[in-house]
């Protein structure tokens, strides 16, 4: 059933500590929002515009777990000294603040790739911002679903 | 998208030669309107005469073994596939859904598809033993001239016989998974007698789902000692993301180098208790399964099949999506479709559960392309099978210390009890009304799982029913407070589950059933926004958002969850009422295109 | 407080000239994301690791500035194509202006 649905004081503490769930339906914190996204990335490149593409965006549709989320991010590239992905920005439209992480690479990294894990406090999109060597914006979207769980089978 | 194939014989014939059961007993044993019922759709398909052909003893005759066996076989591979037993050793009755509500792309589409509609799709006659496998229709009518199906024993022994037919060296048995729990015996030996009784029908490979709530360390155990594969493509530890099984297995089969892929059920960590098995994840992974595929036909195989426990939905997604897949064994939705279902080269194969059917897939298997397929859905009718000694002799060596237990009797229903269904379904109601009464609840919350056996009108209510329906390793019936905000935003977030048009964000089961709340649904309408009118049923009055409510409930994923069991507390509340009478389910209200 | 931050790393040990290998770190680290508050109502201070460095013989190859909402006991995983036989050095940098190491030999034949 419902992990909201705790019989002790204790748990439901406890589950109201680790945040995730509590989230997804307690009255909302001060979240993150699309805009706040498309701010840091306007001040990140100004007005330019990122072109569809490139980047493959592997999340999950659904959350295991709020608290740790896996994120696989790869850009298509030739990862050459003249043709290389130089930068990975990763943010989050739903969480309290809308930063991930950012990701440098360079021609000795073969290959544009990288995993983390992330929290995430309700279901939202995770946008992707990926900088070429020649200055090409590309960006990608998915969305994660976080979810109470149970009542499963 | 998709496209009925090819099937097997279908048993949608009478046995014109049926002699009528006697009236008095006919009159007892079934209700005059399922009676009516039953008699006037036979009648319109059959003509004059039909419905005497729907006595008990015509079926059985009807239903020989040597009809269910038999099968034109064609090509080189046989694929023999079970999933879902849930641990039923024993023949049963399963009411299939009346609703199965499709949304999004899958709306109408099978198995989104019941009763008369079904019927109609695959041209199955009502009343027939196919319609009574298939179907809710007449449900309770038909399941009294038909009888019992499923069972172990049975299985084996139609397993043994397709094994015999092809020879070995052409066949191979494919376990689905959800077959290690739900049963009271299972539950006991921490399925130790489903271990035994599966090794003796000898899969060749299995995946899982609820096998995981069995705890990481008891899996670990069972699996070492497994003659046979466990796989799971989709399967990870939570640090170094390392595979937990194996995720595919090449076998040699008439001549055919055939790859098995496992797909565990991908949202097992969110279902159920992840706190069972906190260093996995799952998920459905598609470009790592894309890769297994490619992986596969790089070593040679010529046939590659998955054995999903994705759910129907999401494995026709899939189909559509990952290439090179030429069949894909379903499970987890509990679907039985007597026919396979096309996604371009893929042949989509749904076997049901609970041991009522055993599906076989001939193919022909030529030049790394499949040429030809012959299928069948064969249903275990227990009635017309005969039992394998062996099986039957292993079953009852681990029931026998439960027998005592597991037979008696708790109370009497008089109408037909089943789970099964997006909704509450009359044997849930008997679950959260005994929840509001004996944990003294206003509001009682069910989960939707798709197991549980049914139960006729006028039969006793064992023990044993109601383990069916709820053994499993974390059912502690606890007691809470939640506000009616929490109600409403647990409603949705299960709806959304379910409902959610793109089957890749399905999870879980069907609905969560509730007791003491009624509420409408839309499930077309947006996440968020399905459920309104929660109202509760004791005042009619409707659910404040900032009222607090006392709440019952049971399979809770938090850890340490306290409360007596399910059982305890259903058991009590049975012997007390003596008698159960299904009212009927109108405490949830569908609506929408 | 917790234990003083401990690094995990899988590397190969060797690989072919130009081939790309994957390396995966993990860090045992609360990554306290400044966003919670304690019993008493006050918000418990920010403390993560807010960068992760990969370099070669010096050179730094891959780097990942990481937000509050990287998950405790982060894991980063990255690539590098193998050039020439030499040691890895892994660092963390914590907000409190410690760093955490960690080196690997690579050996290229």
């Amino acid at each position: 059933m419902a992990r909201k649905a705790a019989t002790t004081r204790r748990e439901t503490l406890k589950a109201t500590a680790i945040g995730a769930f509590a989230l997804a339906i307690a009255p909302r914190l001060a979240l993150a929002d699309a805009a706040s996204v498309d701010a840091e990335i306007k001040k990140l490149y100004g007005d330019k515009k990122p072109a569809e593409g490139k980047i493959k965006l592997d999340v999950p549709q659904i959350a295991e777990n709020g608290l740790v989320v896996p994120i696989n991010v790869e850009v298509e590239s030739a990862m050459s000294a003249a043709d290389h992905v130089k930068t990975v920005h990763v943010f989050a439209d739903g969480n309290p603040l809308p930063g991930i992480a950012s990701f440098t690479f360079t021609p000795e990294s073969g290959k544009a790739a990288a995993s983390t894990r992330m929290r995430l406090a309700q279901t939202q999109n995770i946008i992707c911002l990926a900088e070429m060597s020649d200055g090409k914006l590309y960006s990608a979207k998915a969305q994660v679903k976080v979810t109470i769980g149970g009542c499963g089978g | 998208m998709h496209a009925p194939a090819t099937a097997g014989p279908l048993l949608s014939h009478h046995n014109k030669d049926a002699r009528p059961i006697p009236s008095r007993e006919r009159e007892s044993m079934i209700s005059r309107r399922d009676f009516l019922q039953a008699g006037a759709a036979a009648s319109a398909l059959l003509g004059a005469g039909g419905y005497g052909s729907l006595g008990r003893l015509a079926a059985q005759q009807k239903l020989s073994e040597a009809e269910l066996l038999s099968f034109a076989s064609t090509g080189n591979v046989t694929l023999i596939h079970v999933t879902d037993l849930h641990s039923q050793f024993m023949p049963l009755y399963f009411r299939e859904p009346s609703i199965n509500l499709g949304v999004g792309e899958v709306k109408g589409l099978v198995p989104h598809v019941t009763g008369n509609a079904f019927l109609d799709h695959y041209k199955i006659a009502a009343g027939s033993p196919l319609a009574y496998a298939l179907t809710s229709e007449d449900f309770a009518a038909l399941a009294r001239n038909y009888g019992r199906m499923g069972g172990f024993d049975r299985i084996a022994r139609v397993i043994k016989a397709i094994r015999a037919e092809r020879g070995e060296n052409r066949c191979l048995l494919l376990d689905g998974g959800d077959t290690w729990t739900n049963s009271w015996t299972s539950l006991q030996t921490k399925a130790q007698d489903v271990v035994e009784a599966m090794n003796l029908l000898r899969p060749d490979a299995m995946t899982g789902h609820w096998e995981f709530t069995l705890g990481a360390e008891r899996v670990k155990e069972i699996t070492e000692k497994l003659a046979f594969p466990f796989l799971a493509q989709n399967m990870r530890d939570t640090e170094f993301e390392d595979k937990v099984f194996e995720p595919m297995k090449m076998f040699e089969k008439g001549g055919v180098k055939v790859a098995v892929i496992g797909q565990a059920y991908p949202y097992t960590a969110i279902a159920n208790p992840r706190w069972m098995f906190p260093t996995w994840a799952f998920g459905l992974r598609e470009e790592e399964m894309q890769k297994q595929v490619n992986d596969a036909r790089a070593a040679g195989a010529g046939l590659v099949v998955l054995l999903s426990h994705n759910g129907f939905d999401i494995d026709r997604k899939m189909a559509s999506r990952v290439s090179g897949i030429d069949v894909i064994l379903t499970a987890h939705t509990h679907d039985a479709l007597p026919e396979v279902v096309q996604v371009g080269k893929t042949l989509l194969v749904a076997t049901g559960s609970h041991g009522k059917f055993v599906s076989r897939l001939d193919l022909d298997v030529r030049e790394g392309a499949v040429k030809g397929f012959k299928y069948r859905l064969i249903p275990i009718f227990s009635d017309a099978i005969t039992p394998d000694a062996e099986m039957a002799a292993l079953v009852k060596k681990h029931r026998a210390p439960y027998e005592a237990e597991l037979g008696k009797v708790l109370a009497k229903t008089d109408g037909l009890l089943y789970r099964r269904g997006n909704f509450q379904g009359s044997l849930d109601d008997v679950f959260t009304d005994a929840m509001l009464e004996v944990r003294d609840a206003e509001i009682a919350l069910s989960p939707g799982v798709r197991w549980g056996a049914s139960l006729l009108p006028g039969q006793n209510i064992t023990f044993e029913d109601i383990t069916n329906a709820s053994a499993m390793t974390y059912a502690n019936c606890y007691r809470t407070t939640m506000k009616g905000e929490q109600l409403k935003a647990i409603l949705e977030d299960i709806g959304d589950n379910i409902f959610n048009p793109d089957p890749y964000y399905q999870g879980g089961g069907d609905m969560v059933r509730v007791g003491g709340m009624g509420f409408t649904i839309d499930p077309g309408a947006a996440s968020g926004s399905r459920v309104s009118s929660l109202t509760h049923l004791k005042t009619g009055k409707p659910i404040e958002a900032a009222r607090e409510y006392r709440v019952a409930g049971w399979a809770s994923i938090n850890q340490n969850t306290e409360g007596p069991p399910i059982w305890d507390v259903v058991s009590q509340y049975l012997t007390a009422k003596k008698t159960i009478s299904p009212r009927p389910l109108d405490a949830v209200k569908v609506v929408g295109p | 407080m917790s234990n003083k931050p401990t690094p995990r790393v899988r590397v190969p040990a060797t690989a072919k000239k130009d081939e790309v290998i994957e390396i995966k770190t993990l860090i045992s680290h609360e990554m306290e994301s400044g966003q919670r508050k304690s019993a008493d109502g006050q918000t418990i201070a920010r403390k993560i690791i807010n960068t992760f460095t990969a370099s070669f013989n010096g050179k730094t190859f891959f780097e990942a500035k990481w937000h509050p909402a990287i998950s405790a006991n982060p894991y980063q995983s990255f690539f590098y194509k193998a050039s020439e036989s030499g040691e890895f050095t892994f660092a963390w940098k914590d907000d409190d202006g410690s760093t955490y190491e960690s080196k690997a030999k690579l050996s290229v034949g």
